[in-house]
This record gives C-alpha cells, structure tokens and sequence, in this order.
C-alpha cells in the first residue's frame, strides 16, 4: 500500500503558508509604527471654514496648533457655549496662548525653533474679537508665521 | 497510553487570522492627513524706526463690519466682486512705472504694485468664516496676478511653482531654480497685506 501513498516526483507541492502570519505581522508593525494617535482630544467644536487659495502644511514637525471653537455637548454645562480656546488638552484664556507658543517653541529642537508656523484651527463661526486676542499674544511672542487651517473648497460655501 | 504522551499543540493556523483583524483595525483606523490652509505673516509688535509716509491712494482699504458687509474703499461692495476690485488696484500702474501692468492706469489708485497696500479692517463681532473669505480673496487677487506673470515669463502657473518649490520631496537642484524664478515673480506682485487691529464696535 505504501506505494500508493507516495506521491509522484512530478507534482507540485503545495505552497507553505507557514510565512504568512510572519508576512502579516510585519505589516501590521509597519501599521502600528506609522500610526500616529491624536494627542490631544477635541473639546471644542472645530468645523474649520472653506478656502481656495490653501498651501500644505508639509512638516508636522514644525507646526504648533491652537484649536478655537465652541465646547462641545458634554463640556458646555460647565464652560458655556461661547468660543473657547483649547490648547493641548485644555480650554485656555487668550493671555495663556503666549505662555503656551512659548513652552512649545522651547520642547523642539533648536534649529526647528525660528521656523515654526502657528496653525489656527478655528471653528467657523467664533467671532474675530477672540482671533485678534490671540494674534495679539502671537506677536507679542515673536510667533509671527500663522496658518488658518481650512478646507479645501469655494471659500465662498461659508457665507451660507 | 500513548495519548498523553504530550500536551497537544497549539494550533496556529488562526494566528493569521488574528493578525489580519489587527492589521485592518489599524489600516482603518490610520489617517495620513496634511492640513492645509492660509500662510500669513502677522506684522512684527515693534514699529518701524522709519515712519513710512504712504500716499492715501496707494491703500485699498477693506473693512469688514459685524454683520458680513464689506467696504472697499469707502464703498459697499459685494464679496463676490472684491477679487477683481482687489486686482484693479494692484494691477493699476498708475505713474507708469510699471511695465508689465495690465490695468487702467488710473491717476487716481495705485501708482505701482510694489507700492500698494491692501490694508484689512475688521470688526470684534466679524464671524471668523467672513473673514477667511475675503483672506481667501485677497490672497486669490495676489495669486492671480502672480499667475499671469508667471505664465507670461516662464509658461507656468505661479501656484504650481510654489507649491513644487515647498515641497520637500522636490531635489534640491530643481528647487534652486524654482527659487529664482518664484522669488522674481514675488517681487513683481508683493503682498502687502496689512492688518489693522480690530475695532470693538
């Protein structure tokens, strides 16, 4: 009998399938390594507004973010609907973005330190008395590159 | 007997399994996004030793009040045409000095582009989309001049340019000769882009 249990020299064997965990997990790593978890949390509502004429922030690296907009549902009990100011995980006063611009300037390394732009992630319907209070702060600071981060689209979408 | 020779193995064929659902929450859950947005310079807090005397007619002033209207030069206008207001006052050339400008060369605007300001207004009470807008706009004006020069100069449009010039992945040599050509057209059309602080009523 164990003559037809032999198999024949010239078949195929079947393709090992041993290496595939091996070739998944590896892309799995590459997954894990890239992925980049949001470090701080949305507090505030942050539909940014519609613009045409946009350039890419292309080095996340040099790029420091201040989010303004509404609180949002759960946080609005305690600190109003008024547009707040959020800077890393928590709502600040205009004075404190100066503080804040500055601390995050002096954690980046230093040849990165003149060439940071500022990205103003504004809801679209804060009122620009809260806008200028931070630009003021900005360049009293020196932090004079701004960016207002929007959505590509017709900036005229926003007027409705 | 012979049975419990040895605890059985382990199965592991379902580790690819296993390893694919993790693979795909991560492939779901990966978000590559660049942001985009409006580059602009904020004036340095400092006031220039010099005190620049600019003539009344070379400034095109914007004002935004609180409920979205708009006055360009002590006129009411509506958003839609501040583009082409915004590129009638830059492209002006009105002492003519300047060589490539297209427009009316009317005495009474600007006498060159390296000499206009646009100077921006806004109330405390603006909403913040309104004024993205007219940025949106003005900015608009400035790149559509700077593309008709450049597609006039080089066969291109500025933008592009730019945006290949910004762009870290563009070799360094290419990038050297994109310099010279962005920085000429920049100068032909500087943005003079002044922001006043906000009035609070």
């Amino acid at each position: 009998m164990s003559k037809f249990a032999k198999k024949k020299d010239g078949e195929v064997p079947a393709v090992s399938t041993a290496s595939l965990p091996d070739i998944v997990f590896m892309l799995l790593f590459f997954f894990m390594t890239v992925t980049v978890m949001k470090d701080s949390s949305l507090k505030v509502e942050n539909v940014l507004p519609n613009a045409s004429e946009i350039k890419k922030l292309e080095k996340k690296d040099r790029v420091i973010y201040i989010y303004v907009g509404k609180p949002t549902k759960e946080y609005q009990k305690v600190f109003g609907t008024e547009p707040k100011i959020q800077l890393n995980d928590k709502f600040a006063n205009p004075s404190e973005v100066g503080d804040y611009v500055l601390m995050e300037r002096a954690k980046k390394p230093q040849e990165l330190q003149n060439v940071l732009t500022t990205a103003l992630k504004v809801d679209k319907n804060a009122k620009m008395g809260l806008i200028s209070d931070i630009k003021e702060e900005l360049r009293k600071v020196n932090a004079l590159k701004v960016n207002y981060t929007t959505y590509e689209g017709d900036a005229f979408r926003n007027l409705q | 007997m012979a049975r419990r020779a040895g605890a059985p193995e382990v199965s592991a064929g379902s580790m690819a399994d296993i390893a694919f659902l993790l693979l795909i929450f991560f492939l779901v859950t990966t978000t590559i996004e660049t942001d985009a947005g409006l580059d602009r310079m904020l004036p340095p807090i400092e006031p220039p030793d010099t005190d620049v005397i600019i003539k009344q007619k070379n400034i095109f002033q914007v004002n935004i009040n609180k409920n979205g209207q708009l006055l360009a030069d002590d006129e009411l206008i509506d958003l839609k045409d501040l583009r082409s207001k915004a590129m009638a006052f830059l492209d002006n050339g009105g002492d003519g000095t300047c060589s490539y400008c297209q427009g009316v060369k009317n005495p009474e605007s600007s006498d060159n582009p390296t000499k206009a300001i646009i100077s921006l207004k806004n109330d405390r009470e603006t909403k913040y989309s309104t004024y993205i807008t007219v940025q949106n706009e003005l900015v608009g004006a400035y790149n559509d001049l700077r593309n008709r020069e450049a597609q006039r100069l080089f066969g291109r449009k500025f933008v592009d340019m730019e945006a290949e010039y910004l762009n870290p992945e563009t070799p360094d040599d290419v990038k050297e000769q994109l310099k010279e050509k962005v920085k000429k057209i920049q100068e032909l059309f500087p943005q003079k882009l002044s922001e006043a602080e906000t009035s609070s009523n």
